[in-house]
């Protein structure tokens, strides 16, 4: 059986470093250790252990777009950043939205062994909004989809959206809300306000986004279901989100790094790499999402990961795809926004990034404690050094990365998926 | 000046030494039997419109020709454009094949700026003649040049600009224009013709025409598409007329040194009534005539050499 000795690590970035023997796949032992002959080694040197992240919302592109990303290259770069589990949305072509196209995803995914490749199933037929996709033949399927999201769209129709919460229940799974109202952003380009106001983008209201969450919390809570969020971006609706929980909604919500890190003050350049949905807020937006995130009122960070093709981003603004990468920029966006900032300490990282997620979707051997017996789904992270990102460098096809030149916080230097090293120092292995 | 693309930021400086021009050039041309300059012989200007316009793009066709530039005319329809040509291939085919200038019209705001950071480092100049909602510079600097005429100066003057300001490319090229300039500049709109956010803007806000009107130096009267008279912006078009259109009992509350201004093309009878689109105080065909003398000077300080405009 293949061993594996982690020398010197810090758990959760607490305490004194220690060993941590991985053996078959499981953590074997922790404390000081010998090395054992055969084993291999890789010395932490006081480098900060987690539980292996897990991304809620992904965009793996395969099948459809192989030019922008495939599942190969994803699970690529979802490893360098430190994930050992990713969920790929429905949005690809042909859709999601049944047993075939899932299993194929979740098939693609097992043959590269990179990471675990969750597909999202889609809601509704052809992410039409119309008619509820078969959700029990794809939980049930080989694939056993967990989450279900049009996302990309809303599930606008409130009564297609009552549908899929009740009907969801018998399942045990979550629906994941794109909360967009499109009569609110019809052309929307970029975040409505004094931006917008000046450069002339046709604005995306943040009550587009908050009034769908308060009204599918609403839902969920009649039905009884599980609600996820993607994708909160405004201050709103971490009050929204504060207000269903309170009241004992069965809701749960992500934010993505850029919307921790980025403001609509980069419109200026009209640069499409800074096109998304929902669009880049302000600054009172991120402000308030770090301490929603750190509060536990948003529950994890999903990258939204999306990448495109040159010739859909270099090009005018309104005739750009929205979205941008982020496997692996990801950590370093959160160690900058979350943790130089004091918000949240490691533990709070592997809550946020890793425990929670896994939570939310209901995978079993994901963001499990770091104790002897758990799956050794694991990553360490040097929170002292930095890199520079470089969009050509990522593993992914596209490159269309905001941070491009930026230096970041926090470097992933192994990732272990069932205790088979993934990526070590920056390399897939 | 490298590229004309914004009136906001633009050197006020900069902006007089425009209008300045432009002056001197109607003066010169003022009764000539032939009205052109050799100036920019030689030089190529090409108009790239993806939007129909007939008196922009004549405008600028006209202020090459008057200059001696050639001038081609690009259009969406009649070009590769139609065939799914990406705009940044468009720019770069234009400038190979030798534009020293490129003006261009585009229904996305940012275009422009866009393209010159596209054509960056090949010599071409970028003259945005109106991107998306966003600005239409030399609208805003005929618009200067017409109140310079009609008031005698810019500064400390109170301009009105009224109606669809959030859709306007002219309104944001003006508001910076004016205000760059010392003008003190008022919106009159419904709300949801105003864009959230609009704070962010150096003007004041009203919904009141009538109150506003016997203050203001010029009123400027934006157009108002068909598409937002259905877009549910406001309930009818005779509500709007009734409460924003300057009808002739509201050019009396005007000043009696007033100018009246509209950037064309009139909807007669919803935002401006017949007989004030005629009346003396209305100076939209000396908009028009402006338009060609303010392009022809914008062609001049783009192509003719940092050392002759100097």
């Amino acid at each position: 059986m293949t061993q594996l000795l982690i020398r010197g690590a810090r758990l959760y970035g607490a305490g004194d470093p220690v060993d941590v023997l991985v053996t078959g796949g499981t953590i074997a032992e922790i404390g000081e250790i010998e090395a054992p002959e055969d084993a291999e080694v890789i010395e932490a040197g006081g480098q900060v252990l987690l539980p292996g992240f897990v991304d809620l919302h992904t965009h793996l592109r395969e099948p459809g777009r192989e030019d922008t990303e495939t599942i190969e290259t994803g699970s690529a770069a979802a490893a360098l950043g430190g994930y050992t589990a990713v969920f790929a949305m429905a949005n690809t072509d042909p859709v999601a939205d049944n047993a075939v196209i899932v299993e194929h995803v979740w098939r693609r995914g097992r043959e590269v062994g990179l990471v675990d490749v969750h597909p999202v199933g889609a809601v509704t037929v052809g992410l039409n909004g119309e008619r509820l996709a078969e959700l029990g033949t794809m939980a049930k399927s080989a694939a056993g989809v967990r989450m279900f999201s049009d996302d990309g769209h809303c599930v606008h129709d409130p009564l297609i959206m009552r549908r899929a919460l009740e009907y969801s229940t018998a399942l045990d799974v979550v629906i994941a809300q794109h909360a967009e109202e499109p009569r609110l952003t019809v052309g929307a380009q970029a975040h409505e306000g004094e931006q917008a106001a000046r450069l002339g983008y046709a604005g995306w209201p943040a009550s587009a986004e908050e009034s769908i969450v308060a009204r599918d919390c609403l839902l969920a809570e009649h039905a009884g279901a599980r609600l996820h969020v993607c994708h909160v971006s405004t201050a709103g609706t971490a009050d929204v989100l504060r207000w269903a929980k309170e009241r004992g909604t069965w809701v749960s919500a992500e934010v993505t790094p850029h919307h921790l890190l980025l403001t609509d003050e980069r419109l200026g350049t009209y640069d499409p790499v800074n096109k998304v949905n929902p669009p880049l807020r302000t600054n009172a937006d991120v402000e308030k999402l770090r301490a929603a995130l750190a509060e536990g009122v948003i529950d994890c960070v999903a990258t939204d990961h999306a990448p495109h093709a040159p010739q859909d981003k270099d090009c005018e603004w309104s005739a750009a795809r929205p979205g941008m990468l982020g496997l692996q920029t990801a950590l370093s966006v959160v160690a900058a926004t979350m943790v130089e900032t004091g918000l949240l300490d490691w533990r709070g990282v592997a809550r946020v990034m890793s425990e929670r997620p896994a939570e939310i979707a209901g995978l079993p051997d994901q963001g499990r404690p770091l104790a002897v017996g758990e799956p050794a789904n694991l990553v360490l992270v040097d929170p002292g050094a930095q890199w520079t990102v470089r969009g050509a460098e990522l593993a992914s096809l596209a490159a269309n990365t905001p941070y491009e030149g930026m230096r970041l916080p926090a470097v992933v230097t192994a990732t272990l998926l069932r205790g088979r090293v993934t990526a070590r120092e920056g390399k897939i292995c | 000046m490298k590229h004309l693309l914004a009136t906001e930021g633009l050197d006020p400086d900069l902006a007089t030494a425009v209008l300045d021009t432009a002056d001197g050039l109607k003066r010169t041309l003022l009764g000539r039997e032939v009205r052109k300059l050799p100036t920019l012989r030689g030089r190529t200007v090409i108009t790239m419109f993806y939007e129909n316009s007939t008196r922009t793009r004549v405008s600028f066709e006209i202020a090459g020709k008057w200059m001696s530039a050639d001038v081609v005319n690009v259009s969406a329809g009649g070009s590769s454009v139609g065939k799914g040509e990406s705009l940044r291939d468009t720019a770069l085919t234009l400038s190979a094949a030798g534009a020293d200038c490129v003006i261009i019209r585009h229904p996305a705001s940012g275009a422009a700026q866009r393209l010159a950071g596209w054509l960056e480092g090949t010599g071409t100049s970028v003259v945005n003649a109106g991107d998306g909602m966003h600005e239409h510079p030399t609208q805003a600097l005929l618009d200067a040049a017409t109140l310079r005429e009609r008031l005698g100066g810019i500064k400390d003057r109170r301009v009105g600009i009224v109606g669809d300001v959030l859709h306007s490319r002219v309104a944001r090229s003006n508001i910076h224009l004016l205000s760059a300039l010392g003008a003190e500049v008022v919106l009159v709109a419904p709300p949801t013709l105003l864009p959230p956010g609009v704070g962010a803007l150096p003007v004041t806000v009203s919904h009141d025409l009538d109150a506003e009107l016997p203050a203001l130096d010029a009123v400027m009267m934006l157009r108002v598409q068909a598409e937002r008279m259905t877009g549910g912006f406001f309930p009818s078009a005779r509500e709007y007329s009734i409460a924003y259109g300057l009808n002739e009992a509201r050019l009396k509350l005007l000043p009696e040194h007033a100018a009246v201004l509209h950037p064309g093309p009139m909807v007669r009878g919803m935002e401006i009534a017949s007989a004030v689109a005629d009346a003396p105080s209305a100076a939209i065909t000396e908009q028009v005539r402006n338009g060609v003398h303010v392009r022809m000077a914008v062609l001049y300080h783009l192509l003719a050499g940092e050392e002759e405009t100097k």
